[in-house]
């Protein structure tokens, strides 16, 4: 064991900080909106070879060899200094892999840049009403008519579709073929006809998601990514490669921080709260959690970097539910710090923002949306089945196979 | 940046392994478990003479000069069979010299403690909740060693006791020598006996590196334990296991249902992730020094804590059987209720962990 970095990889950190020191910008970019100064800085970041290094060059990435170390300096750094990285939002996260391993080479010139560079937003077409946890059962129907596809049916839970100019998503081509067959994953541009969008609204008061109606909506055939009906094959390949199931842990600790100045900030019976005895225990119980995200990530990242990744499989399978039940922990106590201001409703403008707040209204909204993560993407409850049965070897639950 | 294990702890944990399995199965445990005696000298020798008693103990001294990490590696196989013997004192009344005791008294000790044909024991906690060395109270005045410690693991069988004493000093003591007076507890966990020892006027050495160093022998116990309690809690998931594979209601085992399901992946993501957590603890104590009290803490606390919840979770699984004295469950259960109570509750360790760490 030996935590230290390399000497080679000290002076990388020294090199990537002295980059960001780029961030925030200055001058009179630093008046552009912010959505534009992200992408001027995401720009630079990528001619500086740290921001989408796994993606080849003529596609918009910075194609740089892989290094796992370096990879994991970059995103502390980044994260550090609160600078744009690579974008974490479905197209480039979910769809643009998808495509530089199985789409074709028009397909890769034509979507893969401008979902990098953000020009492009995507949403991501899977989720019926129907189809959650048993997402295979999907229903919304693909019917090839000449040289097109004609959608018809619903999706939900469609995050940011009414911001979104294309959706990735997964139709059933051949309703008569099993359940895993028949299933065509096709990208559709948001502007088509036949296509209405009516959001949802969540608990916290923000519209986020939505559903998505299809009606007689055509789509040329060679928006087909992959064979057809092998659509099922390749969204679940690309889940596999996913590198976010060895999580983030550093807004973790950032947010464990912040609950620390939270409690040194309130009083209980008109003592500070971080003096209370019962409090300090609570956060320390907390800090537990925290420490043992950060260090199994740790152990997670050095098996994956020396290719020993079977050997930490199954703490890599307990990352979800873990870190979602501890950032519920974290904002469960927060809420209680709280204590009466817990009932005030966020504000308008906290709304619109996912990160980090740390007003009273800001948390109350942090505490109601730490349940969200614990839903999308495969509910603790699903998780839970997953490390029983994959994890644990325990029989699958009685199901229909067909 | 390397936070795992090299090949060599990899092979000395598969090699305790297997000799556990080969030499103290289930079968022979609950025999040894039954006579309450928490130790059987052919188990220990045979430990020994792969090196276990002096694993720490520098190769000059005749031991294998290896790193608390591999010490608490040891200490988590250990836990995982529930292994009975002297294994926790004797590490820590080794440790205790090696951070106490000068350079002559360190060669005059640690020989016969490693090659374990000596057996020691540490005695640091006095009353119920003095475990701080703040509280200790023991002392020596003129070479002779007055007070009383209590939770002595193994104390019957010990040649030696490490002593903890007033002001966070050490000294070593005799057991077989005069003002030494041993008293049985009936401790709960049959692997490892406590005593009560009581020293009126017993002849005792000072180690003579004197304070602040006591704090830094507690949080190597710390880590032991914790290293122990998880090696138990990993075995008890497995026996929920296979429990759950085996036992069938509604003709079906009961492993098909969510609800059996979802406790053992509940306990395992409580469980698992830990192991990098006492990794830590334990990798600090020889790299990190600036790091090591409050990773001991954190260690301590959280995962004897998450155990016996764990424990208690597996006796519950088993039904009314679970609540049986034939129930495996119980020996380790019991194993991670000394873990977890000895030097320190969690909630200590907690209000600890918030001193150090500036709350």
């Amino acid at each position: 064991m030996d935590l230290e970095y390399s000497a080679e990889h000290q002076a990388f950190r020294d090199e990537v900080r002295e980059f960001l020191e780029g961030w925030p910008l200055k001058g009179d970019e630093a008046r552009l909106p912010q959505e534009e100064q992200e992408q001027i800085f995401r720009k630079r970041g990528i001619e500086a070879g740290y921001v989408y290094r796994a993606v080849p060059k003529q596609y918009g990435g910075s194609e740089q060899p892989q290094d796992a170390i370096k990879d994991r300096i970059i995103v502390e750094e980044f994260y550090a200094a609160g600078a744009p990285r690579d974008l974490m939002s479905q197209g480039a996260g979910l769809m643009v892999p998808t495509l530089l391993e199985f789409g074709t080479e028009e397909q890769k010139e034509r979507w893969i840049p401008p979902a990098l560079t953000g020009e492009a937003n995507w949403c991501q077409g899977y989720s019926e009403p129907g189809s959650g946890s048993d997402l295979a059962s999907l229903q919304c129907q693909a019917r090839l008519d000449g040289d097109e596809w004609v959608l018809n049916g619903q999706k939900i839970w469609t995050s940011s579709a009414q911001r979104a100019h294309m959706m990735f998503g997964l139709f059933r081509s051949e309703p008569d073929a099993k359940k895993h067959e028949g299933i065509t994953y096709l990208l559709v541009p948001m502007d088509a006809e036949g296509i209405e969008v009516r959001p949802l609204r969540e608990m916290s008061g923000g519209y986020e998601f939505n559903e998505v109606f299809f009606d007689d909506v055509r789509v040329p055939v060679e928006n087909t990514v992959g064979k057809r009906g092998q659509g099922w094959q390749i969204s679940r390949a690309t889940l596999v490669h996913e590198r976010n199931l060895i999580g983030n842990p550093n807004s973790m600790r950032e947010a464990f921080s912040d609950l620390l100045d939270l409690a040194r900030s309130r009083k209980i019976n008109g003592v500070p709260a971080n003096e209370d005895p019962g409090m300090r225990r609570r956060i320390a119980e907390i800090e537990g959690y925290v420490q043992t995200s950060q260090l199994s990530n740790m152990r997670q990242f050095t098996a994956a970097n020396k290719g020993k990744m079977l050997e930490v499989m199954r703490p890599m399978m307990m990352n979800k539910v873990a870190g979602t039940d501890i950032m519920q922990m974290i904002m469960k106590c927060a809420y209680d710090l709280l204590g009466g201001d817990g009932i005030l409703a966020p504000t308008e403008s906290e709304l619109d923002t996912w990160g980090r707040q740390t007003t009273s209204t800001g948390w109350v909204l942090q505490y109601v949306f730490s349940m969200g993560p614990a839903i999308a993407g495969g509910a603790s409850n699903i998780q839970r089945n997953i490390i029983g049965e994959r994890g644990y070897g325990l029989p699958r639950d009685l199901r229909r196979e067909s | 940046m390397d936070f795992g294990l090299s090949e060599e702890q990899e092979m000395l944990q598969e090699t305790i392994r297997g000799f556990a399995q080969n030499e103290c199965p289930t079968t022979r445990l609950r025999e040894l478990f039954d006579k309450g005696e928490g130790h059987d000298p052919a188990l220990w020798t045979a430990l020994a003479e792969m090196g276990i008693a002096g694993l720490i103990v520098p190769e000059e001294h005749g031991g294998a000069g290896m790193e608390l990490l591999d010490l608490a590696l040891v200490a988590e196989v250990l836990g995982e069979y529930a292994i009975p013997g002297p294994f926790l004192g004797h590490a820590l009344a080794i440790r205790g010299v090696m951070l106490a005791g000068s350079a002559e008294q360190q060669a005059k000790i640690l020989p016969d403690l490693a090659d374990g044909s000596q057996i020691a024991t540490a005695a640091l906690q006095e009353g119920d909740a003095d475990w701080t060395p703040e509280s200790w109270t023991a002392r020596v005045r003129g070479g002779r060693l007055t007070g009383e410690k209590t939770i002595v693991s193994h104390a019957g069988i010990a040649d030696r006791i490490l002593v903890g004493l007033d002001a966070g000093g050490l000294a070593w003591v005799d057991t077989r020598g005069e003002g030494v007076v041993i008293e049985d507890l009936g401790g709960i966990d049959r692997t490892r006996p406590v005593y009560r020892v009581r020293f009126e006027g017993a002849p005792a050495e000072v180690l003579e590196g004197g304070g602040g160093n006591a704090w830094q022998l507690v949080e190597t116990a710390a880590v032991l334990l914790a290293a122990d309690a998880f090696g138990a809690a990993t075995k008890l998931i497995d026996i929920d296991v296979a429990y759950a594979m085996e036992r069938e209601q509604f003709g079906q085992p009961i492993a098909q249902f969510q609800a059996i399901k979802h406790t053992i992946a509940r306990l395992g993501t409580d469980i698992e992730p830990a192991r990098a957590l006492f990794w830590y603890a334990a990798h600090c104590q020889d790299a990190i020094p600036d790091e090591a009290a409050r990773a001991a803490s954190v260690a301590k606390a959280h995962i004897t804590d998450r155990a016996m919840n764990a424990a208690r979770e597996s006796v519950e699984l088993h039904g009314g059987y679970g609540f049986t004295w034939e129930c495996e469950v119980q020996m380790w259960f019991k194993r991670i209720m000394l873990d977890r109570s000895l030097l320190g509750t969690p909630d200590q360790w907690r209000e600890r962990t918030a001193v150090l760490g500036e709350y």
